[in-house]
């Protein structure tokens, strides 16, 4: 494999996780934050195998009665294979709290969410529903100017 | 607009670090001080084919350890999340068609097998507890996705995946018997390439398949069951 | 130019493609398949990377598992038909 090629891998490596965090700070859908995670999660992977690779050398594995030659890295390969078990736990976790507060709030969108949210503390307070929807919930709680319908 | 504007541009310069710090990396030329070592001892001191295998269950064994734990937890957090025993699938949930229930019964077997093998020559070949766990876990779904009607219980699960956790936490214990450290492996290298080789790592690539397979499956079916029971 | 690198240029760009997609399809069960799509592609990145056993991981918990995973949760959040989607827009319109 030339040089460019792993130039090109590189690229592709980042591309996915600039993606990937793109999408987790710029998407408002929490479906949507779990993809993004799951992209910027497989690029990260792509990146650690790459770091332990050698052009010309062979995969991790013995054979036996075959000459050993030159190898990669299997340090980096080991802690892939953990870290991809790991991050299909965590998006099972993500994607159950996603339905939790859809069923809760019936709604995906980050903002609705937070907004209801806030209702559902304001009305436990028994605070009076506030103006703004972007001053936190404990400012308005403590009698701040903006909290004044 | 301005805190969209704001995160765009850290998504930039998150990038932007990330290729610096990778740019100066000799791409292609690792170091490998860790890894020489590894390859240089491990076939002789280890025994496995699957030199990936011996790191991750002769090198890292505690770690993988926790690897277990965190999907234990995680499993137990979606079952927490997503609500205890009132999942029993609806009596009107309908079988899937003929063709599903047809490839169902053709390939439940077939991924028992390939499950099995991938799971006892992991330290042959590519592959180990892991991957075949998840070929266990989706043989043991495919049939719910067919009839939603049959569902295995979850008490089997959990004694399946108590018993293979229990197995692979004596097999380390043992080790201490043997004034070895936590999860060392036993029993002698074997010989190379061999199916009952490499000491006590199929034992314990048995047990991380079986308790693996059985958390994903309790996982996958608590998202299928809910969805019937609402 | 050897058939490795032909693979190479092929796959990231396939990859590439598919994350946009991931990112802006409007439909959400697409991207969970084009999420998918993605960890199969860099599967094949890493049999050329001499990772076969990253490459079966990733084929089989990555791809098959989590898209799985993707589809069963999108049928339990109501994505699962487009019609449906257009009718209860869970705010999808005005993300990304």
């Amino acid at each position: 494999m030339s040089q460019s090629s792993l130039s090109i891998l590189l690229l592709g490596a980042l591309g996915l996780v600039g993606i990937g965090v793109g999408g987790l700070v710029l998407s408002r859908n929490l479906y949507r934050l779990v993809l993004a995670l799951a992209v910027a999660e497989t690029g990260g992977n792509l990146l650690l195998v790459l770091a332990g690779f050698r052009p010309g050398a062979a995969a991790p594995i013995i054979e036996p009665g075959r000459a050993v030659a030159a190898m990669v890295d299997p340090v980096p390969q080991a802690m892939v294979l953990t870290s991809i078990v790991i991050g299909v736990g965590v998006q099972a976790f993500a994607l159950g709290l996603a339905i939790r507060a859809r069923a809760a709030y019936g709604s995906l969108d980050m903002d609705e969410l937070r907004g209801r949210m806030e209702a559902d503390i304001d009305a436990e307070a028994g605070a009076p529903p506030a103006a703004s929807q972007h001053a936190p919930a404990i400012a308005r709680l403590a009698g701040q100017p903006e909290a004044k319908p | 607009m301005l805190t969209r504007y704001g995160a765009l541009i850290f998504a930039a310069g998150f990038a932007f670090f990330l290729f610096v710090l990778f740019a100066g990396q000799p791409l292609g030329a690792p170091p490998m001080t860790v890894g020489r070592a590894v390859l240089d001892q491990a076939p002789a001191a280890v025994g496995a084919a699957n030199i990936v295998t011996s790191v991750v269950l002769a090198y890292r064994g505690i770690d993988t350890m926790g690897e277990l734990a965190i999907l234990f937890a995680a499993s137990t957090a979606v079952g927490l999340v997503l609500g205890r025993g009132r999942g029993h699938a609806a009596p009107t949930a309908e079988p899937g068609g003929f063709i599903l229930q047809a490839g169902v019964d053709l390939l439940f077997p077939l991924l028992l097998v390939v499950g099995f093998y991938i799971i006892l020559h992991g330290h042959l070949t590519p592959g180990g507890g892991f991957q075949g766990g998840v070929v266990l876990a989706a043989a043991f779904v495919l049939p719910v996705l067919a009839r939603p009607a049959e569902q295995p219980s979850h008490g089997a699960m959990a004694w399946v995946e108590g018993l293979a956790g229990t197995a692979f936490i004596v097999t380390g214990l043992a080790a201490l018997a043997f004034d070895r450290a936590f999860l060392a492996p036993l029993l002698g290298a074997g010989q190379l390439g061999a199916l009952v080789s490499a000491g006590t790592l199929p034992i314990l690539y048995l047990a991380v398949g079986l308790k693996v397979g059985a958390e994903l499956a309790s996982l996958l079916l608590r998202f299928t069951e809910e969805e019937a029971a609402r | 130019m050897t058939w490795t690198d032909l693979v190479v240029q092929v796959m990231t760009v396939l990859v590439l493609a598919a994350a946009f997609a991931a990112m802006f399809l409007r439909n959400l069960l697409g991207a969970a398949a084009a999420t998918a799509l993605v960890s199969l592609g860099v599967s094949v990145l890493f049999v050329v990377l001499r990772a076969p056993d990253v490459a079966l991981t990733e084929a089989a918990v990555g791809a098959g598992l989590g898209g799985l995973l993707l589809a069963l949760a999108a049928k339990r959040l109501g994505l699962w038909r487009i019609e449906v989607q257009e009718k209860t827009d869970d705010g999808e319109g005005k993300s990304c």
